[in-house]
């Protein structure tokens, strides 16, 4: 069989227009990293079981390996290089740092895409909300308790600011 | 990943074109099942059709005629209508039930439906409410209720070139309510050894005239129970009429053992569920009138 025809994407990525050529194929996960250099975004199963490459297309948080990069044409993909601001962490990120909430980091990128959706449209979840919210982003490290802590910490700040 | 071909039409009649004539195509929605199987080796279609620029596919309107839900619409779009929560409660919990918040992002009820797993949680609170399938195909459009839309496990009845567009939920009658349940082995993020979705319809005095009970994951579909409808109508829901419609359900069961459940524990399982599902929809009507 011949090769696949490229397909030429043009999207917005946090903001910025961009473009790529992919395989049919390839998933946007991987043309974030290896296409644009967005390596941010991690690979865990590439099922659709670990969260550690949330992004949000078009606002709606979803795993990048189940997402064909051709999908990403004239829509908006948010990853977690456009989280923090200009020399200043998102409060999720402070906060995870602030209570040890990643060892190993795979699944931080993930975790701080989740729980920002999260905050954005709940800004006062509970503990119970914050733990199936995020019960797509696997983390073998911490025992997720200093997570659910760190991103209630972060609603708090966020509320107060 | 190897697929040769993705395309995504703007019509229908385009995705049709592209899907008939078994040229192996695939229609994509959110692709949370597609996906996997195609990484997973299960499938291997040679073009991908995403149907998700099609508007009637990803359209969502309620009015007088109840809910139509476009296919592709994610869970996460229906779950966040507070006046589909309200008047579906079962059916939107059933659809938010499935995957992670992730999933949510991408999963669709459409997409659960044509998936045709016998587990899959929206379809028995789909056809509890009376959901009925909007189909469109090269010799025109044609409507199939929910029920009988799987045939089996991971077939259902579209033919060539025929696409799922939408699935209409008529507006329930006053006094009416569903619920949904599900068993799982997990406490959350796992796939239902049991599920049942019930929708009662309740007279002032509370007596109940009209009942759907659908199971879910002990058949290799999605079953309506009629014998379990019956024995809810014209009672109160009292103690031996749940009991009945739980017999019923377990005397409609066929399941299968897997590494979730027997088939002995489903049977079993599915009366409970079937009491219990009954039981919450009857409250949500008491409670709201």
């Amino acid at each position: 069989m011949s090769q696949p025809r490229k397909i030429h994407v043009s999207t917005t990525v946090n903001g910025e227009p961009k473009e790529f050529l992919c395989e049919p194929g390839q998933v946007l996960s991987d043309a974030l990293r290896n296409n644009l250099a967005l390596t941010g975004t991690k690979e865990g199963c590439t099922t659709g079981d670990c969260g550690a490459c949330s992004v949000l297309l078009d606002g709606a948080l979803v795993c990048s390996c189940l997402v064909l990069a051709a999908e990403a044409e004239g829509r908006a993909v948010q990853t977690i290089e456009g989280v923090a601001g200009e020399g200043r962490l998102h409060p999720v990120q402070q906060q995870l740092l602030e209570h040890a909430g990643l060892q190993c980091g795979i699944c931080t990128p993930g975790v701080v895409v989740a729980a920002k959706a999260l905050l954005e449209q709940n800004p006062d979840p509970s503990e119970e909300e914050v733990r199936f919210w995020l019960a797509g982003n696997l983390c073998r490290c911490t025992g997720y308790d200093k997570i659910i802590v760190a991103v209630l910490a972060a609603a708090a700040d966020m509320r107060a600011a | 990943m190897s697929l040769a071909q993705y395309s995504s039409p703007p019509t229908l009649a385009e995705a049709m074109q592209a899907l008939a004539g078994g040229t192996g195509a695939r229609p994509l929605a959110g692709g949370t099942d597609l996906l996997v199987q195609m990484k997973l080796g299960l499938r291997s279609p040679a073009h991908v059709v995403d149907l998700k620029r099609i508007p009637d596919l990803m359209a969502l309107t309620l009015d007088d005629n109840g809910l139509r839900l476009g296919a592709a619409v994610p869970g996460a779009v229906v779950t966040a209508n507070a006046d589909i929560a309200r008047t579906w409660p079962g059916f939107t919990e059933a659809l938010g039930l499935i995957g992670s918040s992730q999933v949510q992002g991408r999963c669709s009820a459409g997409g659960n439906l044509c998936n045709a797993s016998p587990a899959a949680d929206s379809v028995p609170a789909l056809i509890a409410s009376r959901g009925v399938c909007h189909i469109a195909g090269p010799g025109g459009e044609r409507t199939v209720a929910a029920e009988d839309f799987t045939t089996g496990p991971g077939t259902h009845c579209l033919g060539d070139g025929e696409i799922l567009v939408a699935l209409q939920l008529p507006l329930p009658a006053p006094r009416t309510a569903d619920a949904y349940l599900r068993m799982i082995p997990r406490t959350e993020m796992d796939i239902a050894i049991v599920g049942a979705g019930v929708s009662i319809t309740l007279d002032e005095s509370g007596v109940c005239t009209d009942a759907r009970v659908a199971i879910g994951a002990v058949a290799p579909t999605a079953l309506l129970v009629p014998e379990a409808a019956a024995a809810l109508i014209g009672s109160t829901l009292d103690a031996d009429s749940l009991q009945a419609a739980g017999a019923a359900a377990t005397a409609a069961a066929s399941p299968i053992s897997d590494k979730r459940g027997t088939a002995e524990y489903r049977r079993k399982v599915v009366a409970v569920l079937v009491r219990r599902a009954a039981a919450i929809a009857h409250s949500r009507i008491t409670e709201s009138t």
